[in-house]
């Protein structure tokens, strides 16, 4: 390990971008003036038209000139979506919602799928073809594991136990 | 057109999406040839980043051909093969003006902390992403960089984050000449920061990750030294031992959220979702670096609270230094790096999938099966 230390000419490059003045405190402050320092002071570009519902954080006053329109709020995960948005970034209002949201959308997408009539195939959603080929033991275990959960489920069930399995798959 | 289509916690399918459209004078539309699965999609992939939305499109490491351009977008012309970087960055907000294109304020409504990121959910603005045969690519005056002549499209799709994301944690390491670095995560851009810090001049590279396969790779690929945690008693006491009891001058975080190492955090954090991942990564970089030291994060965890020992920063003295990479600014230097044969990215591609299988290829990268370090998936407009 010392000689590692010491002896470098064997990587390519080694101290190429050296910089003493690389203080870590400061990031770019060079490039930094007090102009620049207050509220919204740049030309700000065109804004995107809002033709789609864009939740925005109000930890900002408004909406940034270019947004993503991939998924608009909708359905009830929308409507957590919405609640959400009313707590800024800082409250776990914002965020634990969100998270419930997402579980909800996921459920809705379900019952997306069957009302266009497509049946999700779940096990090339989750990639086991890929397991199947590389990790068949892996793959086989698991799967006998969730078997045995759920076999020990339906016996607690059986037995008048509200207990729910959810289906994890590590 | 064929894309990426997010179902719910590790369910993903191939759909047929609508094409994207100009929607903003600055936006270009552009062909996808090669995109990559990286390590902080499986953040996506696991459910584990509020907002992620089902039907969203997955991918913020992508090169592509340009087929169309908004008024605005003078740059650009159609037909240019450009590499896109993961930010979307305006160019002209207070931040970009610093250089600063990872935290832009005018691409992302839904979040202040973070900017635009492709395919990255609605807290990083709700853009669909590159896994895709096309996708939307807005400030195409800004971002967007031209493939030079020569340069392998392989090594260049590598350009779009994880050589960035692994020089810019070695560079925010503030790495003088002669100090020891410690990067925890030996993954692609854990590997990419140990190659790195010899650029800065580090005297010594630690790689700490728990992957024999992994560490194998970083070994060979980054001519550091690499360790497997899972062979140590306790990988802090480790550090401390190998360096005169002192710590490292500079220990990189480029793990995140998804850390494997503590029973505690992988219940409360990656099982129960009882906070936003598991912070054993940072943990150990806050602990194992020297007083008066620099921890450099790279690693993506999630805004609620994750246990951070914080006490300890404050009593060490201690700067962190933390940010998605700003790509834009430190383009020029990488490119350079790549055609003088200092830096060889697409070393690291050892799986190339047709996007068709994109779920194999999020399966096969997260439960590391076939030795996968990093996967590209190719549309199959690309292959013909
Ligand atoms: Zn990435
Ligand atoms: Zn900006």
């Amino acid at each position: 390990m010392e000689n590692l230390r010491k002896d470098y000419s064997h990587i390519k490059g080694w101290g190429i971008d050296a910089d003493p003045e690389n203080d870590p405190t400061y990031p770019m402050k060079p490039h930094r003036t007090d102009a620049e320092q207050s509220g919204y002071s740049w030309e700000r570009p065109t804004q995107q038209p809002v033709d789609v519902e864009v939740l925005h954080s109000i930890e900002r006053p408004n909406v940034s000139a270019v947004f993503g329109t991939a998924v608009p709020p909708s359905g009830l995960s929308g409507v957590i979506r919405r609640f959400a948005f009313k707590y800024s970034e800082n409250s776990y209002l914002h965020w634990l919602p969100l998270i419930l949201a997402d579980r909800v959308n996921v459920v809705e997408g379900i019952i997306d799928d069957f009302k266009t009539g497509h049946v999700p195939n779940i096990f090339a959603e989750k990639g086991y073809n890929a397991e199947w080929k590389h990790d068949k033991i892996g793959l086989i275990t698991k799967f006998a594991v969730a078997a045995a959960l759920v076999a020990g489920v339906v016996v607690l069930l059986n037995k008048k136990d509200k207990d729910d399995y959810d289906g994890d798959d590590d | 057109m064929l894309a990426m289509d997010y179902r719910g916690p590790k369910r993903i399918r191939v759909t047929q999406k609508p094409m994207p459209e100009i929607k903003h004078p600055e936006d270009a539309i552009v062909r996808v040839t090669r995109s990559c699965i990286c390590g902080s999609d499986l953040h996506l992939y696991n459910g584990n980043v509020p907002d992620t939305r089902v039907g969203t499109t997955f991918g913020h490491e992508f090169i592509g051909v340009v087929e169309e351009i908004g008024a605005e977008v003078t740059k650009l012309k159609v037909g240019d093969h450009v590499l896109v970087p993961f930010n979307i960055a305006c160019g002209k907000c207070h931040f970009c003006k610093q250089g600063l294109f990872g935290n832009c304020h005018e691409s992302n409504p839904m979040a202040t902390a973070v900017g635009g990121i492709f395919g990255y959910s609605h807290t990083a603005g709700g853009f669909h992403g590159g896994q895709a045969e096309y996708v939307r690519v807005p400030y195409a005056n800004v971002g967007p960089t031209v493939i030079p002549e020569g340069m392998d499209p392989e090594d260049a799709v590598l350009l779009t984050d994880v050589v960035p994301t692994g020089y810019q944690a070695a560079e925010m390491g503030g790495i003088q000449p002669g100090d020891t670095v410690v990067v925890f995560g030996a993954g692609p851009v854990g590997i990419m920061a140990a190659k790195c810090s010899w650029l800065f001049g580090a005297g010594r590279v630690i790689v700490i990750d728990h992957v024999d396969y992994r560490l194998e790779f970083v070994r060979n690929y980054a001519q550091c030294e690499a360790y497997n945690f899972r062979e140590m008693e306790d990988p802090v006491v480790f550090i401390k031992k190998t360096t005169d009891w002192m710590g490292a001058d500079v220990v990189i975080d480029a793990v995140g959220a998804e850390a494997a190492g503590n029973a505690m955090q992988t219940i409360t954090g990656r099982k129960t979702l009882m906070q936003a991942g598991s912070a054993t990564a940072l943990h150990w970089a806050i602990n194992s670096v020297k007083k008066g030291g620099i921890v450099s994060v790279v690693g993506v965890y999630g805004p609620t609270d994750n246990l951070v020992p914080i006490g300890n920063v404050l009593n060490k003295g201690l700067t962190i230094r933390a940010n998605q990479a700003s790509v834009k600014r430190l383009l020029p230097r990488l490119i350079e790096h790549v055609q003088n044969g200092i830096l060889n990215p697409k070393a690291m591609i050892t799986h190339r999938i047709p996007l068709e299988d994109v779920a194999d290829g999020y399966r096969l990268f997260s439960a590391k099966l076939d030795n996968c370090i990093k996967p590209v998936l190719i549309p199959p407009s690309a292959r013909m």
